[in-house]
């Protein structure tokens, strides 16, 4: 194949892959709303004290099969994905992230790549998998609009193997710390729900019910930030290392620079916070959510509106 | 983590120096208590924000000035704030400072306790093991000791370090987790330090040269340079380096493929060694750095006075504004050339690589060299050099061509080879170009420095996120009814949330290796 042929193959599989999103968005949908979970209030007023290890919502089949189309689905749409990714690679002849498209849609790979892994390790937590498909699809979907940039080859500065290992890592640690960012959101709202449970409240009969037990949503998302921080910190030192041969200095406070540290210290205080007494539970899952707000906002704003050396977005 | 606002129960009147030292104590031990180190690590962060949303000069001087030409209100205001210069700011020093204080303060004694824990026998076998969170029993036939003597062996197996007692037993592993943790942050001061000391004694100085041309390092001959206030500007790095040849090339669509240049580099006078740096690869030596941070064009001009007096290929390096076309803009300054200083002559032009012109405006279309034009603006009369007042080398003083004492006498596009004539007569004529590159010269002796502790502090991270603490403690008492033992066991992991599956397998293998020691071959399924 021609690489022209080739680029227009990975913009075709990325419409490919964003339908099959879509489709297990609404799969998961269906998920959460056909499952019906048999009333054991019991168990959930009881679910203020420490709750066991991450149980599956018991649900009826309807309910199984929904979540197993939804996951197959969104396996498919990921091979879709990393096709995308695959092809562009292929008709450019290098890594496919050179550019923001690119990067953005590596990301979000990874994260749905993290999701399937979490979903088919603690099958209790693939009721999360609306809450990650659907921002997923969103961000596809204005990754495609926004971002797009024609396959082409590297500008000079990029052409070194600290591309493979600096934004690789890169992109690995956001996919991670956008999961786990997920998961907190998600823990605020069922630990909200749980406490007005253990208050005597009314038990939800929607979405809220269905969503894992909070401390399952907690664990996975210091879970998913312990297995992210390193390997952000890695990313973090191998651009300094590359940025020493490629600009002159190993840190200067460049604006995606500085949103890296940002980033860096609010996980560090997350992990900090997690196991600190007065932080615990609530305060310390809103760090976790300010540090992928400050992951979101690096990747857009400091490549759209700042100006700085990272100005590889191929936008213009 | 320490107890906070214990309430003071104190004398009556306590003195007043012991006062003192109480608040002092209480004053540490909030400083380096868990949650003052949180709130610091969100101060930090809010801290950079600035730095991040404001021009810094560290980065641009220029973006700086512009910020001042667009806020003329504001910008003093931010300026007393130092938020043009967030990252050297003593309000960003004095949180980071604290927090590594409070760091230092918190891993100090925990370093000490470790140091102390690392020589420690494992901790006794508390009194009620089935009320720890992962415990259980095994039955056995064998008797008591054996029964012992299995679990340590399995135990040793697995590098714990066992210690027995009558009818007990503990052990312990894992303080490799908290050797990690105790190196990622005593590698974080390490790092800190690295960067001070990059800071004090490092310095930088960046220089525009021309094919042909060259420069040694010393703080006279750069552009721009900046130096630690602890270098002594006498004590450089004797090191020359001459600009042979510099290469831009492009891809098809224009995109820049690579920026190399030739050079000679050695100590003053020598021969100097050939070798090409660019883009991603730099001259090391010896610890310092020259690297290619930008290039563009240098159009040469001569110019001929009636009389016969010449200048000939005087190349001036010109400014790409427009990185895409390499479109340049500079000035050529001749301030000897003519008899008196009302007598000077220079000339504003803006240089195409390749040129196109349209309605007598030249514009840049491709950043290759295809068909290099200039256009320029010839001026006479006085320059303002020796006025006191510095000025860009880029650009000519507008005061004085608005005084009237610069006068503009033509103006004209020029292809290579193309001249212009003045009213006086002198000629002045675009001969060609060459390529300029912009030279960065480094030397930050913190650098090394702050790698090693990068490396080690993500070695303390990995060890102290992946590894666990364990510890196993036994207890034999024989079974009810006398018939063999009973064995408890329990575990204690610290930094894994999933304890209960590995104390199950361990129970499992536990079991296994008990029956497979018991000469009967009765596996032991646990009895009624």
């Amino acid at each position: 194949m021609t690489p022209d042929s080739l680029a227009a193959l990975s913009d075709g599989l990325f419409s490919v892959a964003v339908a099959l999103y879509s489709l297990a968005v609404v799969a998961f949908c269906a998920q959460l709303a056909f499952g019906r979970r048999p009333v054991r209030s019991a168990e959930l007023v009881g679910a203020g004290a420490p709750a066991p290890a991450a149980e599956a919502p018991a649900e009826d089949t309807r309910g199984r099969r929904w979540g197993a189309v939804a996951m197959g689905l969104t396996v498919l749409a990921a091979a879709a994905h990393g096709a995308v990714l695959v092809t562009r690679g292929l008709a450019t002849d290098r890594l496919p992230w050179g550019n923001m498209y690119e990067f953005a849609t590596a990301t979000v790979f990874v994260a749905v790549v993290a999701f399937v892994i979490v979903g088919f390790r603690a099958p209790g937590l693939r009721h999360i998998g609306l809450f990650v498909l659907a921002p997923v699809v969103l961000a596809l979907v204005l990754i495609g609009l926004f971002l797009y940039a024609e396959a082409g080859p590297l500008v000079a500065a990029l052409r070194s193997s600290w591309l493979a290992i600096h934004v690789s890592t890169a992109i690995i640690g956001f996919g991670i710390f956008f999961v786990s960012g997920i998961a907190s959101v998600l823990y605020l709202v069922r630990s909200r729900y749980e406490a007005r449970m253990a208050d005597g409240g009314a038990p939800s009969t929607g979405v809220l019910a269905r969503l894992p037990a909070a401390a399952a949503l907690d664990r996975v998302a210091h879970r998913t930030a312990v297995f992210g921080f390193p390997i952000w910190t890695f990313a973090v030192i191998a651009g300094a290392i590359w940025a020493e041969a490629a600009w002159g200095r190993f840190w200067g406070w460049d604006p995606k620079e500085t949103w890296a540290f940002i980033a860096w210290v609010v996980y560090a205080a997350y992990l900090h916070a997690r196991t600190t007494a007065g932080w615990r539970g609530r305060p310390a899952a809103w760090v976790n959510v300010v540090g992928l707000a400050v992951m979101i906002f690096n990747l857009l704003f400091v490549n759209m509106v700042s100006t700085g050396l990272h100005s590889y977005a191929g936008l213009n | 983590m320490t107890v906070l606002d214990r309430p003071a129960v104190s004398a009556p009147g306590p003195s007043a120096p012991r006062r003192g030292v109480g608040l002092l104590l209480r004053w540490w031990r909030r400083l380096t208590a868990m949650r003052t180190a949180i709130v610091l690590l969100f101060l930090l962060a809010l801290a950079a924000v600035p730095g991040s949303l404001l021009p810094q000069r560290s980065l641009s001087q220029t973006n700086v000035r512009g910020y001042f030409a667009d806020h003329p209100t504001l910008a003093p205001l931010l300026d007393r704030l130092y938020l043009f210069d967030v990252f050297s700011s003593p309000w960003f020093a004095a949180v980071y400072l604290l927090l590594f204080i409070s760091l230092i303060g918190c891993v100090l004694p925990r370093a000490l306790e470790h140091a102390r824990a690392l020589r420690a026998a494992p901790p006794p076998v508390p009194r009620n093991l089935l009320r720890l969170p992962d415990s259980g029993e095994l039955p056995s036939t064998l008797p008591a000791g054996q029964a012992l003597d299995v679990v340590e062996e399995e135990l040793r197996v697995r590098r714990f370090r066992v210690v027995r007692s009558e009818g007990e037993l503990s052990a312990e592993k894992g303080h490799l987790k908290e050797t990690g943790n105790l190196l990622f942050h005593l590698s974080l001061v390490a790092l800190l330090l690295g960067l001070a000391g990059g800071k004090l004694w490092g310095y930088e100085g960046s220089i525009l040269v021309t094919e042909g041309q060259g420069f040694c390092n010393s703080f006279q001959q750069y552009d721009t340079w900046s130096a630690g206030p602890l270098v002594d500007s006498g004590d450089l790095r004797p090191l020359c380096v001459d600009l042979d040849d510099f290469r831009a090339e492009y891809e098809e669509n224009l995109t820049a493929a690579s920026f190399t240049a030739d050079i000679r580099y050695g100590a003053p006078g020598e021969d100097g060694r050939p070798t090409t740096i660019g883009v991603n690869g730099p001259l090391r030596v010896d610890g310092d750095r020259v690297y290619v941070t930008g290039h563009g064009f240098s159009p040469t001009f001569s110019v001929t006075r009636p009389d016969g007096t010449a200048i000939t290929d005087v190349a001036v390096p010109f400014l790409p504004t427009d990185q895409s076309t390499m479109a340049s803009e500079g000035a050529l300054k001749l301030p000897d050339l003519g008899s008196d200083s009302d007598d000077q002559l220079a000339l504003e032009g803006f240089f195409a690589p390749t040129g196109l012109v349209q309605g007598g405006i030249l514009t840049s279309v491709d950043p290759r060299p295809l068909a290099p034009q200039v256009a320029v603006v010839v001026y006479q009369g006085y320059l303002g050099l020796d006025s006191g007042i510095p000025q860009s080398v880029y650009s000519l003083d507008a005061t004085q061509i608005d005084r009237g004492r610069l006068e503009r006498v033509a103006a004209e596009n020029l292809a290579v080879g193309e001249s212009l004539t003045l009213p006086d007569g002198t000629t002045v004529a675009f001969t060609g170009y060459r390529e300029f590159a912009a030279l960065q010269y480094s030397h930050d002796p913190g650098q090394a420095w702050v790698l090693g502790s990068a490396v080690a502090l993500l070695a303390g991270l990995l060890g102290m996120l992946l590894l666990r603490r364990e510890r196993v403690f036994a207890r034999v008492a024989s079974g009810p009814g006398g018939g063999g033992t009973v064995l408890t066991l329990a575990s204690l992991t610290r930094g894994s949330g999933e304890s209960a599956p590995r104390f199950a397998a361990l129970t499992d293998d536990l079991r296994t290796a008990l029956a497979a020691r018991t000469r009967a071959p009765e596996p032991g399924g646990p009895p009624a």
